[in-house]
């Protein structure tokens, strides 16, 4: 990468960068400056690395020693002892079961790993596109504007087998060879980089890491597809991402790269960044292509569809930025290639941000049919802290979520639709036997009625309604026929929204109905939340034996609803209390636990009220 | 930050360059309004009329674009806007007690400025640091796993 002696590889991601790796990286500059040896390393600052949970992260090459949650005050260990002795920092480095791991390659969290999307981020510095060009950059472009036509770069995609990674998993090929078909004086090519579903950053991490990339594949898109005007519509809060890409097209313009007879080619093409402005529902083709134009971001049916109609009426094809990600690859390597990962019906890689209860959580890249059990235990190292794994959560809002039963499934578009999940755009939450189901389901639906743009009703009320259910269920006020209600709301939002989003947005709520039924029905029957989640569903108690009357929970709450005295010991006015935990907290002897289900207190008051109004 | 009165000129100069800027762009609201919040931190009923006027847009169309997107915002904001995460991640990690927390120290709830003006507490989706759920941000810094009263205490302290 540099005629320096060593390089420096400081992931800056925003998981690192969150855990502190810029001060690291000025620590470094300062160090390096004292002992004068600036000249012999080179710090280059990459994007996502991936094992976020290690952060801040750095790789040193040539060796590829891997340090983990560096901190400023080691670096200057490092530097003597790493760069000028030779002696790499073991305290800094992975242990697995007591072995040193010597090098990143050997790192557990890569190793069932493959990386097309991701070849690059926490590799080459994306601020520079001499590195982008080093690693073969820019070449997929180059071979397929001077000895391809049209339809033959659209016949390799198709070989390839490659799906949408934006959630549908729509053949790409069909919309590019839909919009290559009909005739127009003007079409468009969108790079959807709205990434609305909460609890993942795999389209961030790779705009931030590795723009060339996403911008190559966009230009083999226009040209399969007859564009010469792209859009990238990047939500406002990953300003990171959105300067990158602008610079990123400012330096393919000075290049020549980018503008008028590429590579000497009849092909021409402008790209322009557009930010979306905080909509979950513009992650929607029609909806984004609404905002594009200066719109609110309400839907539009379909037919027609964007390949058809599109922006400002024009044949358009938008795809996610993971799949304009895969591009390049697919004609560096070859459709037979890519086609050789994965299984029958979904090929290739997919990027997913694997999050919650596992001990290395992160952004990961594995082949197309891997299990839930390789993904959830090898890469992701098992569930943390010793914990039971209960659940994992794919798709975001429109997904499901799966059970330990469902551990060996293949990770595949199909599979995990029969089981009610959904491939979605990544994101991956595990979830250990703490987490209540009932909660998690509510969440996802306050989510979309947040979210829902209102313009069709079954959407806008009927989701605010399961939402109330949910909600009197996790108070402890559910009732018999909570659940056939929901279900029946959830099939019938289903088949009458208009949209993606409220046609998914029931699935939180019917996957967690048929593989917890149970759950709901402690909630609902036992007025009880096993996992002490839901704060009506459980309370506090101080036990006598343990309590030795130090009054300081007493003090600490806030409603003053704990008294007592130091030989009486202390207890809690239980209709008073507001759960908010404090005085858990701060007992000095851990005398108060938190105990499931309603108590008979605050459970004979809601009953009274209950009878109160049903007279009335 | 007190409400921004016609006069406030520099200000406005500098709005009126970036529609210039933006005047090659094909339907360039949206652009415009993001920036026109950068530059006057919210967007009060003057500013979007201001917009309307030269980009000879109906000002009922930018009220509706403005309260459509959840990015915009027509209420002056704190010195400081605190951002919780409330993505999926953090809220498996305990977000809503980290809010009650949040809401309890400040004495306002969420989407409102404390008295003082000096914070906006404010909710957002997935910022991206999940492996240190749960996150909120302080302008350009990412606290994570803040489980106490009294650490959560010390980070606001930091702030002036
Ligand atoms: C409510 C909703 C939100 C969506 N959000 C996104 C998103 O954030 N990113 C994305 O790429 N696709 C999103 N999609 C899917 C897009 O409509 C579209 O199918 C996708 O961008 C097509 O690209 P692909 O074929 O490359 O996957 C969303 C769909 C719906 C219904
Ligand atoms: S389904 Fe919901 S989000 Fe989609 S168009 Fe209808 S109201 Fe809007
Ligand atoms: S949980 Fe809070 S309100 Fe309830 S007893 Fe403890 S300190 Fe008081
Ligand atoms: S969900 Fe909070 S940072 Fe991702």
């Amino acid at each position: 990468m540099s005629l320096k002696r060593i390089d420096l590889l400081i992931c800056c991601g925003s998981g690192c960068i969150s855990a502190g790796s810029l001060k690291v990286k000025e620590r470094f500059q300062e160090v390096l400056a004292d002992k004068g040896i600036s000249s012999e390393v080179n710090i280059i600052e990459t994007g996502c690395m991936g094992p976020c949970d290690y952060g801040p992260v750095l790789v040193i090459y040539p060796e590829g020693v891997f340090y983990k949650s560096v901190k400023p005050e080691d670096v200057e260990e490092i530097v003597t002892e790493h760069f000028l002795k030779g002696r790499p920092v073991q305290r800094l480095m992975l242990r697995e079961e007591e072995r040193l791991v010597s090098s990143q390659k050997e790192v557990p969290f890569y190793r069932k790993q493959v990386k097309v999307a991701l070849a690059n981020c926490g590799f080459i510095n994306p601020e520079s596109m001499e590195e982008y060009i080093a690693t073969g950059g820019y070449e997929a472009l180059g071979t397929v504007l001077t000895t391809m036509n049209p339809q033959q770069v659209i016949d390799v995609v198709k070989a390839s087998g490659l799906r949408g990674r934006g959630g549908g998993g729509f053949p790409t090929h069909i919309k590019w060879q839909l919009v290559h078909d009909v005739e127009s004086d003007e079409k468009y090519i969108i790079c959807n980089g709205d990434e609305g579903d909460p609890g993942a950053f795999m389209d961030r991490s790779v705009l931030e890491g590795d723009p060339h990339r996403v911008i190559e594949g966009m230009m083999i898109g226009a040209y399969a597809i007859g564009a010469t005007k792209g859009f990238f519509y990047i939500r406002a809060e990953y300003p990171l991402a959105i300067k990158r890409i602008r610079n990123a097209i400012k330096q393919a313009k000075e290049a020549g790269l980018m503008g008028e007879n590429i590579f000497g080619s009849n092909f021409s093409f402008e790209a322009e960044v557009r930010t979306g402005a905080g909509a979950f529902v513009c992650g929607e083709e029609t909806a984004l292509i609404q905002s594009i134009q200066g719109e609110r971001g309400n839907p539009t049916p379909k037919p027609p569809y964007p390949a058809v109609k599109g922006l400002w009426n024009k044949p358009t094809v938008v795809n996610n930025v993971e799949t304009f990600a895969n591009i390049p690859t697919i004609f560096l390597r070859g459709a037979e290639w890519f086609a050789s990962m994965g299984t029958e019906t979904s090929k290739g890689t997919k990027v997913f941000a694997l999050t919650g209860d596992v001990n290395n959580t992160g952004l990961v890249e594995v082949p197309m049919g891997i299990t839930l059990r390789e993904l959830i235990f090898d890469v992701g190292g098992g569930m943390a802290n010793g914990h039971e794994f209960k659940a994992v959560q794919l798709g975001g809002p429109s997904g499901g979520c799966l059970t330990r039963e469902h551990l060996d499934v293949p990770v595949d578009y199909e599979t995990l639709k029969e089981r009610g999940a959904m491939m979605g755009s990544g994101g991956v939450i595990v979830m250990n036997d703490q987490k209540c189901m009932v909660n998690v389901a509510k969440f996802f639906i306050g989510f979309c009625v947040d979210e829902s743009c209102g313009k069709c009703s079954p959407c806008r009320i009927g989701l605010k309604h399961m939402y109330n259910i949910l909600d009197r269920i996790t108070r402890g006020e559910g009732k018999e026929g909570d659940l056939e209600e929901l279900q029946h709301l959830g099939e019938t939002i289903s088949r009458l929204s208009l949209c993606g989003l409220g046609q998914t947005a029931p699935n939180p709520v019917l996957s967690t109905i048929r593989y917890f039924r149970e759950e709901y029905e402690s909630h609902i029957r036992d007025h009880s939340c096993q996992t002490k989640v839901c704060t009506d569903l459980f309370h506090f108690m101080i036990d006598k034996n343990r309590c030795i009357g130090c009054s300081l929970c007493a003090r600490k709450c806030p409603v003053s609803c704990i008294s007592g005295s130091r030989d009486e010991k202390y207890t809690i006015s239980q209709t008073e209390c507001i759960k908010c935990g404090n005085c858990q907290d701060v007992c000095p002897v851990k005398a108060i636990d938190r105990i499931p289900g309603m108590h008979p207190d605050v459970l004979k008051q809601l009953q009274e009220k209950q009878n109160i109004s049903i007279e009335e | 930050m007190t409400p921004i009165s016609p006069q406030d000129n520099a200000l406005y100069e500098r709005l009126k360059e970036v529609i210039e800027e933006t005047k090659s762009m094909r339907n360039p609201l949206i652009e415009v309004l993001r920036q026109a919040q950068d530059i006057f931190g919210y967007l009060p009923i003057e500013v979007q009329e201001f917009i309307a006027q030269e980009m000879n847009i109906p000002a009922n169309k930018i009220y509706g674009v403005i309260t459509f997107y959840n990015f915009f915002t027509m209420k002056p904001r704190g010195k400081y806007t605190i951002n919780l995460c409330m993505g999926t991640a953090c809220y498996v990690k305990g977000a809503p007690r980290l809010a009650q927390m949040m809401e309890e120290e400040l004495g306002v709830k969420i989407g409102e400025t404390t008295p003082d003006g000096k914070f906006t507490l404010s909710a957002v989706r997935c910022v991206g640091a999940c492996s240190l759920a749960p996150v909120f941000v302080i302008g350009e810094d990412t606290y994570g796993r803040v489980d106490t009263r009294d650490k959560m205490s010390a980070i606001l302290k930091r702030y002036e």
